[in-house]
């Protein structure tokens, strides 16, 4: 998994609320059996029109926001689908950080797992993200993992918060299973204990 | 010292380890697997060498991608990335020796309707699976939740979870329902209460009268759907129903092995002084027959409401319910039950068990479709035999309707069960996003009864006009 600690890029707005993952990635494109390469379908049904053509009014096809490395979006951002193709497709489009008032559960789960920051921010300052992504590539955003930091274009900070086993795993790229099988030994434990108490498992 | 509630009985005992600032490791006793979300977690597991650590625990079924029609186990029937898709589960099922009921095994059926079926999901146990229903198998008294492919790699690999606990959260139904009011009505009813993120960050148990009098089907029912209200999982505490469904399934224990579990599963149910971090409480008498008019789960009314405004909502909402009303093609104020469908759909892990095709088909009996295609698409093929059975085929058939095989079907469109842009489709399954059953294709969710009535008439329905 690739590190995040500091990134500094053009926040593309989605103010709609509920944003699910069959909005971010269609099932059509679940068939692969690959990680990569789902960027070019990231929000597919809401970028391309049935005959692949670009629609001009939607946010990434925006000269200004086809670079964007992060998004700010409306409540309950990644409702839905558990398919981690969400997290894939923004990361394979270059999306490394997004940032709402809240999340669904899994989705969150699943952008640690692929170096994407989910930040979590009261209204007001997601108000105020919100007001400046919409300044397109005038307005970058750093995101700075370390001192939990977003320091707007200008200058006016804001500090989030983040769950520290997540942050010092972000921050090192480290990779969960390598960490669980350091604990082999709890687990081996585990086990001959619940074949007495739970036999039956 | 307070007392325990039944997800706390249940974490701590699976907790493996528990680290200062609370980031747990957690066991898991079931881990379901399916062809789409798995691909990767195995390829990951040999690309580091690594083995199944418990493949005994494992089990994996085809049913997002399968075809519903006859001739399916010609792997030609399907388009070239589904059959990659398939070919791979079942090279992966072998070469790591997992249990696996491919699509020719009259076993096969929708994940979260095989587990139950085959005993494999207990009271008191964990079970994971890369599908966000996984929160069905709650109904057993299991923590069940879904997750995502890095975690099903993690569960490969471990046998465990990281994990952070949830927050308690109880959703009472008292008192009785209504004729004509089933489990889906309590489930949408719930989500339109809470709305989609009001169990975020939770973990729900379900409780009180109308929930204890529910089927265990109706219990599936009710818990598949507590991830579109945002919640980690749902449960509901075993009793002598859930004892009855699971003693003699083939994966359930036996003899001495039999009467130790029940021992412990007696126990798990919440304190009377167990803490709640938040508590819903709906009268079971006030939950009426509802559809969804939206293209979110929360977008929940009785049919014998109207069409809400954009006015009618505040904040974001405003904006998301003026995109809805547009991609629905709806106008405020109509009336839900002149609202003309041209597709049913009955199936999927929510709605695709005996007892949903039993209620489908009281309903359709001697009657014919007024639609220009409907559907059943049986859980697992065990169900659609039992559906044959007791003659709820011929009923459906009879009436016009397609009778499939086994799978997800146009619940998530994946397979060639879709709509076509513009279609509108009264559907028993969970998600009315945009593009779930088909780019352009609307949906409306509701109860197979509902569906049922709405096959009949060719409009929206309240069933309680057709009883």
């Amino acid at each position: 998994m690739e590190k995040f600690t500091k990134l500094s890029g053009i926040a593309a707005p989605m103010p709609l609320v509920n944003i699910d993952t069959d909005m971010i990635i269609p099932k059509q494109f679940l068939k692969t059996i690959q990680r990569s390469g789902l960027g070019k379908n990231l929000f597919d049904e809401m970028r391309y029109t049935q005959d692949g053509q670009e629609i001009p009014d939607f946010v990434l096809n925006k000269p200004q926001y086809r670079n964007a490395q992060i998004i700010v979006a409306g409540d309950n951002f990644g409702c839905g689908s558990s398919r981690e193709h969400a997290p894939w497709a923004l990361l394979d489009f270059g999306i490394r950080c997004v940032i709402s008032t809240s999340f669904a559960d899994i989705f969150f789960n699943n952008c640690f797992k692929n170096g994407i920051l989910p930040i979590v921010l009261p209204q007001e300052d997601v108000d105020k993200l919100m007001d400046d992504a919409q300044r397109g590539a005038n307005a970058v955003i750093t995101v700075d993992l370390e001192n939990q930091t977003i320091t707007g274009p200008d200058g006016g900070s804001i500090s989030f918060e983040v769950d520290p086993f997540r942050k010092h795993c972000l921050l090192n790229g480290l990779d969960d299973i390598g960490l669980t099988l350091e604990k082999a030994a709890a687990i081996d434990t585990f086990e001959t204990q619940a074949a007495q108490s739970r036999p039956w498992v | 010292m307070t007392g325990k509630t039944l997800y706390d009985k249940i974490w701590d005992a699976h907790l493996v380890h528990e680290a200062e600032d609370g980031t747990s490791l957690l066991y898991i006793d079931r881990h379901l697997v399916h062809e789409v979300t798995s691909p990767q977690a195995f390829e990951g597991l040999r690309m580091t060498g690594r083995k199944v650590r418990a493949p005994e625990k494992t089990i994996a079924v085809p049913d997002h991608n399968v075809p519903t029609t006859q001739g399916r186990e010609n792997p030609d029937q399907m388009p070239e990335e589904s059959r990659i898709q398939v070919a791979a589960l079942d090279k992966n099922a072998l070469d790591f020796g997992i249990h696996y009921y491919p699509v020719t095994d009259i076993r096969q059926g929708i994940v979260h309707i095989v587990g139950p079926e085959q005993g494999w999901t207990l009271p008191g146990m964990t079970v994971v699976c890369g599908d966000s229903h996984t929160a069905t198998h709650g109904a057993f008294g299991a923590l069940a939740h879904g997750i995502g492919t890095s975690e099903v790699e993690h569960v490969l690999a471990t046998q465990t979870l990281i994990q952070k606990k949830s927050k308690n959260m109880k959703v009472e139904i008292t008192g009785k329902l209504a004729p004509g009011v089933t489990a889906k009505d309590i489930t949408l009813s719930v989500i339109g209460h809470t709305g989609t993120a009001g169990g975020t960050g939770y973990v729900i148990e379900y409780c009180g009268e109308a929930i204890r009098d529910l089927s265990m089907e109706g219990r599936m029912t009710v818990c598949n759907m507590a991830i579109e209200g945002g919640a980690r999982a749902g449960l509901i505490a075993p009793d002598e129903k859930t004892f009855a469904y699971v003693q003699g399934r083939p994966h359930a224990p036996k003899g001495a092995q039999w009467e130790a579990a029940l021992a412990w599963w007696k126990t798990l149910y919440s304190d009377d002084d167990a803490h709640w971090d938040k508590v819903v409480t709906i009268r079971g008498e006030d939950i009426a027959p509802v559809v969804t008019w939206g293209t979110s789960p929360e977008d929940v009314l009785p049919i014998t409401a109207a069409v809400p405004a954009p006015e009618d909502f505040k904040g974001g909402k405003v904006d998301a319910a003026k995109r809805s009303l547009d991609y629905m093609g709806l106008t405020p104020g109509m009336a839900l039950k002149d609202i003309e469908i041209d597709t049913v759909f009955i199936g999927s892990c929510t709605n695709g068990r005996i007892e949903d095709l039993r209620a489908a088909a009281e309903i359709l009996k001697g009657k014919k479709i007024a639609v220009k295609r409907a559907m059943v698409v049986p859980g697992s093929g065990l169900v659609r035999a039992q559906a044959e059975e007791e003659g709820l085929a011929d009923i459906f058939r009879e009436a016009g309707f397609e009778w499939r095989l086994a799978g997800c079907s146009m619940c998530l469109a994946m397979n060639p069960d879709q709509l076509q842009p513009g279609e509108r489709c009264a559907a028993t399954s969970n998600r009315n996003f945009e593009g779930r059953q088909g780019r352009g294709g609307r949906t409306h969710l509701m109860s197979p009864a509902m569906a049922a009535a709405a096959a009949v008439t060719g409009r929206l329905t309240d069933v309680r006009d057709l009883m």
